[in-house]
Order: C-alpha cells, then structure tokens, then sequence
C-alpha cells in the first residue's frame, strides 16, 4: 500500500465522517428546520412560564417561526421574561399577544404567537405586550375547587358529586 | 551552560571514571568502575551475562545517568539530564544493538535511510545514494527494496550495521554482535568491524561474550564479572596467555572454575534424603 | 516480618506512583503532538491504521444495534400509542449514549489492543532505544502521532455508528414494521438538537478517543518485554479502557443530560 493509496483512504475516511456528521445534523436533528435566514429577538414577560425551556419552539398558527432563546426573571418586577428570535421572512403586528402553550396533551410546552390587528409591526428588539402567563395545574384545581365552593355556598347540596356538566357535551 | 571544547589532546574518546550505577538501590550493577577507551581502536568488553555490559552501553549513550562518577565522551561529560548535549553528542555515536533492532514497520532501505532524514536536510538523491553506499559497505546493496520481515537474522544484523554508520560516527558501540550467528555470519561481521575501524578512523565499542572473535578484531580487551567487576584489561594476547584462573576460565570456556558450575543449593544429600556413603 | 497493613500501605503507593507516571507520561506525549503535526505524513498513516481499519466492525455493529434498538423500542412504545415516535427513541439512544459508549469500546478492544501490542513489540525489539540513541524522541515519532490519530478517529467512527444505526433501523422500522416514514423522520427532527445531542454525542466521544488511546500507549509503553507481558497488557488496556469509558460516561451524562 503506497503512501498515496493510504492518503486517498484516509482522505476518504473523513469524507466518510464528515458526511455521517451532515447527515445527523441535517436530516436527523434539527439544524435545517429553522428555515432561511436570520431572525430577530422579542421579549415577553409572563407572570408564570411554566415548564418552558430554553429553545422550546415559538409557533403561530401551528407553524413553527422561531425559538427560546434565554428565560430570566426580573428582580423588581418578578416576571418571567422570555427572548424568542423569531424567522425574519415573518412579521407580527404590534398588539400581537403571546400565550405559553402545551403541545398534545402530555406535551413540551412552547410559545404560541397570535397576530393582532395592528398597522405596524415588531421589529426587533420589542417587547410583546399581550402575555398569557402557563396554566398551572395546581391553580386549575383550586380554582376549580373554590368555584364549587361558592356554588355550594349559595344553597345547593353539595354532596352530589361535582360531575361536568352535560350541556357542554349537549352542543 | 557551555560545555568546554573537546579535549583533542586526549587519545581516549570515552572516559569511565569511578562510575557506579543500579537500576534501584536494591542492584548495584557497576561499583566504581574506571575504564578508558582509546581513540580509533577496536576495544572489546568481554564477560558472562549479567554483568553490565549492556548498561555501561547505556550510561556511554546517556540513556541512564550514573549514581556515581561521570562518564565523558570526546572530552564532554555525558549528562543525561541535558537534552540539546545529548543530542548533539548521539550524532557522533552509532549502535548496533543485539538483534539489529530494525523498525519493522520500514523496508530495507528506509530502516538506514531513518538517522540521514531524521538528522539531516539532504536531498533525496543524496540520501539515496548514501544508503545504498552504506548498504554496500555491509555487502547488502542489492537488498534494498526489501521488507524487513523478508531478511534473515545475520542480513538484519548487517543492515542495522548500515544504519548504524549512516551518519559516519566517531563512535561505534556493537551490543554483542555475534550473538546467535552461524559461523560465516560471524567472520562476516568479525571482518566487517575491524575493516570499518580502519577505514573511517572511527573508535569501535565491541560487547560480547564471543572469545575467538573478539580476540581476532580487538586492539584492547576488557574482562568483566558479575557485579561490574573488571577482572582483567589488555592486549588480546596478553589475556590468553594469563595465568589468572578467572581469566583462563572465561577465555577458555572452562565449565568449571572461580565461577561455580552449581548454583548455590544446599547439601545434595538433604536434598535426596539419603546419607553420605550409605547404599541406595 | 511484612504484615498486612504494610503490604496493604506499599501497594497503594505502588498504584498512587503508577498514577503520577502516567500523567507524566501524558504531558510528554501532549509536549511531543506539535512535532508530531509537522510529521503529518505519520499521523496520516496511524489514522488509516487505527481509523480505517476499525471501518468494518464499526459499521457493522452501528447496523446491528439499529436493528435491534428499533425492534425492542417498538415493542416498548406501541402499548402506549407512541409507536411514531420509534425513530426520534432510537435517535437519541445512538447519538446520545450508545454511539460514543460502544464505539468506545469496540476501539478498545480492536484498535487498543494493536496499539499496545505494537508500541509492547516495538519496546521489546529495542526498536524505541534505537531510537533514542539515534536522538530521535519516540514519543514524537511513534507515540504522538498514534495519540493524535485515535482522537481524529474516534468521534468520525461513533458518529458514523450512530448515523448507519439510524438508517438500520429506519430499514426495520418503516420497511419491515410499517411505522410511518414520514413521522420517523419529522418527529425526530423536531426533538432532537444538533448542539446538545449531536454535539455533546461528539464531545463524549473525543473524550473517549483520548482515554482509550492513552491507556493503550501507555500499557504498551510500561509492558514487560516478554510474551505474557504483551498479552498481559493488551488485557489490561481492554479493562481499563472500557472501565474508565463506562465511569466517565456516567459523569458526562451527568453533566451534559440532567437538566432536561
């Protein structure tokens, strides 16, 4: 094996390893799905983010547009504040309103983008003014908890069991 | 620190002075050895195995630094310590270890063209013609191309010779040179020694336990013994006719003599559990 | 009169002295890498043997352990309904962990053991005091270079096992099970991210490149120069190595993993 023969195969080898790499980057994770070109970052603030992590997808209508990219809290005013850099090719309206959603039902959580009504547009670096803080599910059954409560306060028995309500389904 | 200029009016090229040396403290190998080895000589090192031959190799090339004493070549102390010292000094040094010690991963031809690319910056058609001059020299030219798993013991020995001179060394140390050859093989590398000394004016270094050719190559002869003892030194003749029993038992081959045939052992008759004299 | 205690206090000097020889050992093969870089040729022909030649068993292995990655993890998700999610499991067990952690192993076991065998024959043929008489540094010329080419080798090798494990199972997943194709893929690419995935799946695997490679030059370097030496050493280069990739493994896990 001469030393050319052993250059070439060697030469291969990384080829080889290079595209193994492209081939994990691009078609088996996420690296090409953030779409062309740069993006800008908008912050939000929410009074609860719930389990959102950083690089949890920002998505409007379902389509993903961006990513997390940094969660802080603010010392003074004591709100989560999320960074999203959001794919330039799309723009928002300035009273567009941001809500922390789950995604199915057991889901990672992420932040949903609904557009507003407004002329102008966000343009980078501006806050989202509308938030819509996680639904904690420790607050759900509380809330649901005191409304029955307060049902029950008013007369009625409270020892049937609290059912959902059949008129909801009747629709 | 600046070593001082060779000493060009010494006729020795290696001094051993007062030396002692052990791998740990438990084995002294050599104790206060003092020895000198005179320019453009043959001078052999004689003596059974395990006596420190090999490691005064070692502490001559700097691989080991001595305990005690110091060792100088050309006039430089030998500091194993100092790299770029060491380092210009091995220039001067070639050698042929027992075996040849080829790189086995090489052909032929780049086993004795290793020290000229490593060393030097000749051109290739210079190295070329070099090795192949070198090769020539041991009788090997024609082996050139060859893969070192393809040579014979004796040709592997001969051209770890080549490579060995292929920086044209003012010194060159043989570790037992002789060891495992047939009889041809063996005057062929007796020949070669001495023609080499003679031609290039170098110093040769020759270890081995190999009486008749040591003797028919060497301009000095000295006799070790287990322990890094020097029994004897002198001219070849002069030691084959000593009247020492030691010196007669080495250059003899007497199995018997100042260096016991039996191990230590205790009385052979504890041993078979009989008594002295008593019938079996 | 040695008692136990005594004996007991020698042999972990004997293993704390082993301990600083080898971080010796490694500074000076660090100190002899920029040489070896300027040799390039050497670490070319060190990465063929220890890179291209461990191709085989790699890929073979990678596709195997995609096969049956997707045949268990189908049974495991179909009872929950998550049978679509088949490839983003198999994923993330290759790139994550098994990639880096049984490519780690097969190099130790196959590319560990020539190197230790070799640098232990070399040492054994007095081929590394030739050298050194011919004041040329071993370690820059034989021991570096070997150094250089099992880092370069070992993340192309895992990343390579994880990439043929995804296609294997891809094969058993969409062709022989029925998953569907498209949701192997999209869901994958979803959930999987290149930098704290792939990415760490690669540090790990340099990381491991670096131990089994050291253990086995050292072993080679340290054998005794007889036949049982050299086997005895190429053991110990498979054990340890495998040993320190497993426990490192866990620390890096730790590190890189934990907050989800």
């Amino acid at each position: 094996m001469g030393k050319k023969g052993i250059e070439t195969l060697v030469g291969l080898f990384v080829l080889l390893g290079m595209l193994g790499l492209a081939f994990l980057a691009l078609k088996a994770a996420n690296l090409g799905s953030f779409g062309g070109g740069e993006g800008y970052t908008l912050t939000a603030r929410f009074d609860n983010i719930g389990s959102l992590k950083v690089r949890a997808p920002v998505r409007s209508a379902g389509v993903t547009v961006g990513r997390v990219t940094a969660i802080s809290l603010d010392n003074k005013s004591y709100q989560g504040v999320v960074r999203i850099e959001v794919d330039r090719n799309v723009q928002f309206p300035k009273d567009s309103s941001a809500r922390i959603l789950t995604a199915g039902l057991l889901g990672d959580q992420y932040v949903g983008l609904e557009p507003g009504a407004d002329e102008k547009n966000l343009g980078a670096g501006d806050t989202i003014k509308q938030t819509q803080s996680a639904v904690v599910l420790e607050s759900l059954i509380s809330q649901f908890l005191f409304s029955k409560a307060a049902d029950s306060g008013s007369g009625n028995a409270p020892a049937t069991p609290p059912a959902a309500p059949p008129a909801g389904a009747k629709k | 620190m600046p070593s001082d200029p060779p000493n060009l009016s010494s006729d020795a090229l290696i001094e051993i002075d007062h030396v002692t040396f052990g791998y740990d403290t438990s084995r002294t190998i050599l104790s206060d050895i003092s020895l000198r080895f005179a320019r453009g000589k043959v001078t052999s090192i004689l003596g059974s195995s395990g006596c420190g031959k090999t490691t005064l190799l070692r502490l001559i090339g700097g691989v080991h630094a001595a305990n005690a004493g110091t060792v100088r070549f050309a006039g430089e102390v030998v500091n194993a310590q100092d790299k770029e010292l060491l380092f210009r000094m091995r220039r001067r040094m070639g050698v042929l270890f027992q075996f040849g010690a080829l790189f086995t991963d090489l052909s032929v031809f780049e086993n004795v063209a290793f020290p000229l690319r490593e060393q030097t910056d000749l051109s290739e058609p210079m190295i070329r013609d070099i090795v192949l001059m070198k090769l020539n020299a041991v009788g090997l030219r024609g082996a050139a191309p060859l893969r070192i798993s393809e040579v014979s013991g004796g040709m592997a020995r001969r051209i770890a010779l080549a490579r060995a001179i292929a920086l044209d060394p003012e010194l060159i140390m043989y570790d037992e040179p002789f060891a495992g050859l047939d009889l041809i093989s063996m005057g062929v590398a007796a020949n070669l020694i001495r023609t080499l000394n003679d031609v290039t004016g170098s110093t040769s270094l020759v270890i081995s336990h190999d009486v008749p050719e040591c003797m028919s190559i060497s301009d000095h002869v000295v006799l070790m013994a287990t322990g890094g003892r020097i029994v004897a030194q002198g001219a070849p003749k002069e030691l084959m006719d000593s009247s020492d029993p030691e010196v007669r038992q080495f250059v003899r081959g007497e199995p018997d003599g100042p260096v016991k045939f039996h191990y230590p052992a205790a009385p052979i008759a504890q041993d078979f559990g009989v008594e002295a004299g008593a019938a079996p | 009169m040695t008692n136990p205690l005594t004996l007991l206090g020698q042999r972990a000097l004997r293993v704390l002295r082993s301990f600083g020889h080898a971080a010796f050992f490694f500074v000076d093969i660090l100190r002899a890498v920029p040489e070896a870089m300027r040799r390039f040729g050497l670490v070319v022909a060190q990465i063929h043997a220890i890179g291209n030649l461990s191709l085989i068993i790699i890929l073979a292995s990678g596709m195997a352990v995609g096969f049956v990655l997707a045949l268990q993890m189908y049974y495991a998700l179909v009872t929950y309904g998550a049978a679509e999610s088949l490839g983003l499991v198999v994923n993330l067990s290759l790139v994550r962990e098994l990639g880096p952690v049984v490519t780690g192993l097969l190099f130790a076991g196959r590319a560990g053991t020539s190197l230790t065998a070799e640098i232990g024959l070399m040492k054994a043929g007095e081929q590394l005091a030739a050298m050194e008489m011919m004041a040329i540094d071993p370690k820059a010329r034989v021991l570096a270079p070997r150094f250089v080419a099992g880092i370069v080798s070992m993340p192309i090798l895992a990343i390579l096992f994880s990439a043929i494990g995804i296609l294997g199972a891809y094969v058993v997943a969409v062709l022989l099970i029925g998953v569907d194709a498209g949701n192997f893929w999209s869901i994958m690419q979803s959930r999987v991210d290149v930098w704290r995935d792939v990415g760490n799946g690669i540090v790990k695997s340099a990381v491991f490149g670096v131990i089994c490679t050291f253990v086995a030059l050292y072993q080679g370097h340290e054998t005794e120069a007889t036949p049982e030496g050299v086997a005895y050493a190429t053991t110990r280069t498979v054990v340890m190595s495998s040993l320190s990739i497993l426990a490192v493994d866990f620390i890096l896990t730790a590190l890189m993993f934990s907050t989800p």
